[in-house]
């Protein structure tokens, strides 16, 4: 078992063009912690996570992963589909991308396609219906049917995912990675659109994933009860670099991050800081 | 005129919303047929021009354009488009849904019984033959365009493979049909996988584009390697198949001698039909069975979301490439069948006009349905022959029923999906929610 960080990320950047989007950033997420990458709209937090789920190749800079076994993997070496399914690194997105006609529970069945697809014997012991692959078909109806339950949509399960409310998609989308049986999680903006109540249910979610499963997860977020709620870590990015690191109640007190978010220099933070105390 | 007093109203406008939309196609008649039917000009005796108005003639064209325009908006308003609500009884409905259910039992009985009853009637038989080839190459397209999402409008290409496949080596090296069958297959997939590799990064109208071309291609090919495939002259003298090495034919160790029956040509078609009946029933099974495999549901999945499809881990580039050697896979047995089936092949019969039939069929039956597409293949192969009376209206006709039938049913016969696996309940999932892919 390995002890140290599950996702490093070592002097990342990521230029299109002239425009940088990412420049030099380093950070660590713990392992079976809760990591936040946070800051402003367009200082490049989803950039980083296309780069560290390889929708992006970067243009410098190493993420390196470290499997509990501690096999450790440099993600910028692979790409595409592969991070999913040997580095075991899961996503959500922005804005949901479910598989709208198909139902709740095929999502989850989807989910779990290369543990399948070696169980069906890429396919051929399946179109006979060996045995073998019956009960890994039922294992894996199991587990989709746990999820379901945990997110609480079992009774909705053979409705199509595109035909559930905006709430229970996202909590479905979560599901879903989870199920691929990530080491890390990658959420971008689990909470948004979520009202307050299902927000709280959110944070509940994610806490019983880092507790019971021991996943380690990673996630951009806008909303700050969420964030300062359930994280372990925070990483405050803007323009592109890191500006402040450390626990919620750090960051909270942090004048460059206050500045970052109000858009004005470090000095008028403080004093709005100061008059406000 | 408010037949539908629990509907709501917003489909069924009041009296003066249709005289409204009425007058305005009047109008639009009026102005069209003032000079096509009001007035009529001739040369008249001695070169110059002479025009008379026939006014009684326009009026009674506007006049029907009118009344034609009333009555299309009432029937609208009662039998409205496939996403209105329908003012049906729920008996009516659920008696509806109980037929739904048998119909392709039903269907399939009366297919398997066909060459009794139609045993002398050998039009019937051969058209039988013709649908099932079709039903055949629209299941197999469905893979492709249907669960996959990729739009192939090259398709009779691993046809021609096929059936060249089966021509060539059953006339040049005597192989029997049972053995160039899997062989046909065999390289009609390696062909699909070759088309494949081109077209994974390439999406919608590109992707229709490149298919059509390399369905080209292979016309072009077989048209022109002489050597080879005789060129336009085609393949002749292609074996007949056999029961296994029994050959139906009027010989002494034919079947009809071994069974101590007479011999009669017939024989032969209704093993013809069987044959491509079971082909046809070898691809649906498959089909089916592969939906609920992993590989097909990453097929669908593909088609409803690549990207969330690769954050899952899920590799597209073997999910595209299976789909399409799978797809050709079942159009290069149906070539083989055909070809054995003529017994004479040339690249005439393997134009773009087949792919083109084909796709029809598979988007006119509903993407994705087993069932719709069989019914498609029966109403375009088996309509076309229905309407051969008209003669050469049957063009117009049959041109006239597809432009209506996608009006009322947007996405085919079939539209909805049904779920591969289920808890508690199968329930279909409704077309709006369903992605076509491409």
């Amino acid at each position: 078992m390995s002890d140290g960080p599950i996702l490093s990320v070592d002097r990342l950047s990521m230029r299109f063009g002239g425009i940088v989007a990412v420049n030099e950033l380093s950070f660590n997420a713990e392992r079976q912690r809760i990591t936040a990458l946070i800051g402003p709209n367009g200082a490049g937090k989803t950039t980083v996570f296309n780069c560290i789920t390889g929708f992006y190749k970067p243009s410098s800079g190493s993420t390196r992963l470290t499997q509990d076994d501690g096999h450790v993997t440099q993600l910028e070496r692979l790409n595409d589909f592969r991070i999913a399914k040997l580095a075991r690194v899961a996503r959500t997105f922005q804005n949901i991308r479910l598989f709208p006609g198909m139902t709740a529970l095929e999502n989850l069945m989807v989910a779990q396609h290369n543990a399948l697809m070696r169980a069906s014997g890429l396919t051929f012991l399946g179109l006979i219906g060996a045995p073998s692959w019956r009960h890994a078909e039922q294992a894996a109806i199991d587990l989709s049917r746990t999820w379901l339950e945990r997110i609480g949509l079992l009774d909705r399960a053979d409705d199509a995912a595109g035909n559930l409310p905006y709430g229970d998609q996202r909590r479905l989308e979560i599901a879903r990675a989870m199920c691929t049986l990530p080491a890390l999680l990658c959420l971008d903006e689990p909470a948004a659109g979520l009202n307050a109540r299902e927000s709280a249910a959110l944070s509940e979610l994610l806490l019983s994933i880092r507790n019971d499963h021991g996943t380690s997860i990673l996630l951009i977020e806008h909303d700050m009860s969420v964030v300062m709620e359930i994280s372990d870590h925070i990483v405050v990015m803007d323009h592109g670099v890191k500006i402040a690191e450390g626990s919620p109640q750090e960051i909270r007190d942090d004048p460059k991050v206050i500045a970052a978010y109000l858009g004005t220099d470090e000095d008028e933070a403080i004093a709005v800081m100061e008059s406000g105390t | 005129m408010s037949a539908t007093p629990a509907v709501p109203t917003s489909r069924a406008p009041g009296a003066a919303f249709i005289l409204k939309k009425s007058l305005i196609s009047a109008l639009v008649a009026l102005v069209l047929f003032s000079l096509m039917i009001g007035v009529r000009t001739e040369a008249g005796s001695d070169g110059q021009l002479t025009y008379w108005t026939r006014f009684g003639d326009l009026a009674a064209m506007v006049a029907t354009v009118f009344g034609g325009s009333i009555v299309i908006e009432l029937l609208r308003q009662w039998w409205g488009p496939v996403e209105t609500v329908r003012v049906v009884p729920a008996s009516v409905q659920s008696a509806l849904s109980l037929a739904g259910r048998l119909v392709a039992p039903v269907l399939l009985v009366f297919t398997f019984l066909v060459p009794v009853i139609f045993y002398n009637e050998r039009y019937i038989l051969d058209l039988g033959i013709l649908v099932l080839t079709y039903v055949m190459l629209g299941w197999g397209l469905n893979v492709v365009v249907g669960l996959a999402g990729l739009l192939d409008l090259g398709y009779v290409a691993f046809y021609a493979v096929g059936a060249y496949s089966y021509a060539l080596l059953a006339t040049n090296f005597g192989l029997s049909f049972w053995i160039c069958l899997p062989l046909a297959g065999i390289l009609a997939a390696f062909w699909g996988v070759l088309l494949g590799f081109p077209v994974l990064r390439l999406r919608g109208d590109y992707l229709a584009i490149v298919t059509l071309a390399f369905g080209e291609i292979i016309r072009l090919v077989l048209i022109n390697w002489q050597d080879l495939t005789g060129g336009p002259n085609g393949v002749s003298g292609i074996p007949r198949p056999n029961l296994f090495g029994i050959p139906l034919t009027n010989d002494d160790n034919g079947l009809a001698a071994l069974l101590g029956i007479e011999f009669s040509p017939t024989h032969r078609i209704v093993f013809l039909f069987y044959l491509i009946l079971a082909l046809a029933l070898l691809t649906n099974w498959v089909t089916i069975r592969l939906r609920r495999l992993p590989i097909g549901r990453a097929w669908e999945a593909l088609r409803e979301d690549e990207v969330a499809c690769r954050a899952l881990g899920i590799n597209t580039t073997t999910t595209k490439l299976t789909a399409f050697a799978t797809g050709a896979m079942f159009g290069g047995f149906a070539g083989a069948f055909f070809a054995t089936r003529q017994g004479f092949i040339s690249p005439e019969s393997f134009t773009f006009h087949e792919s083109a039939l084909v796709l029809a069929i598979v988007v006119l039956g509903g993407m994705g349905s087993q069932l719709g597409v069989a019914l498609a293949a029966l109403a375009m192969i088996g309509g076309f022959e229905l309407f051969r009376g008209l003669e050469q209206f049957r063009m117009l006709v049959f041109g006239m029923a597809m432009v209506l039938l996608m009006i009322w049913r947007p996405r085919g016969l079939i539209g909805h999906r049904a779920p591969t696996v289920y808890l508690a309940k199968k329930e279909a999932i409704s077309s709006e929610f369903v992605k076509e892919g491409h």
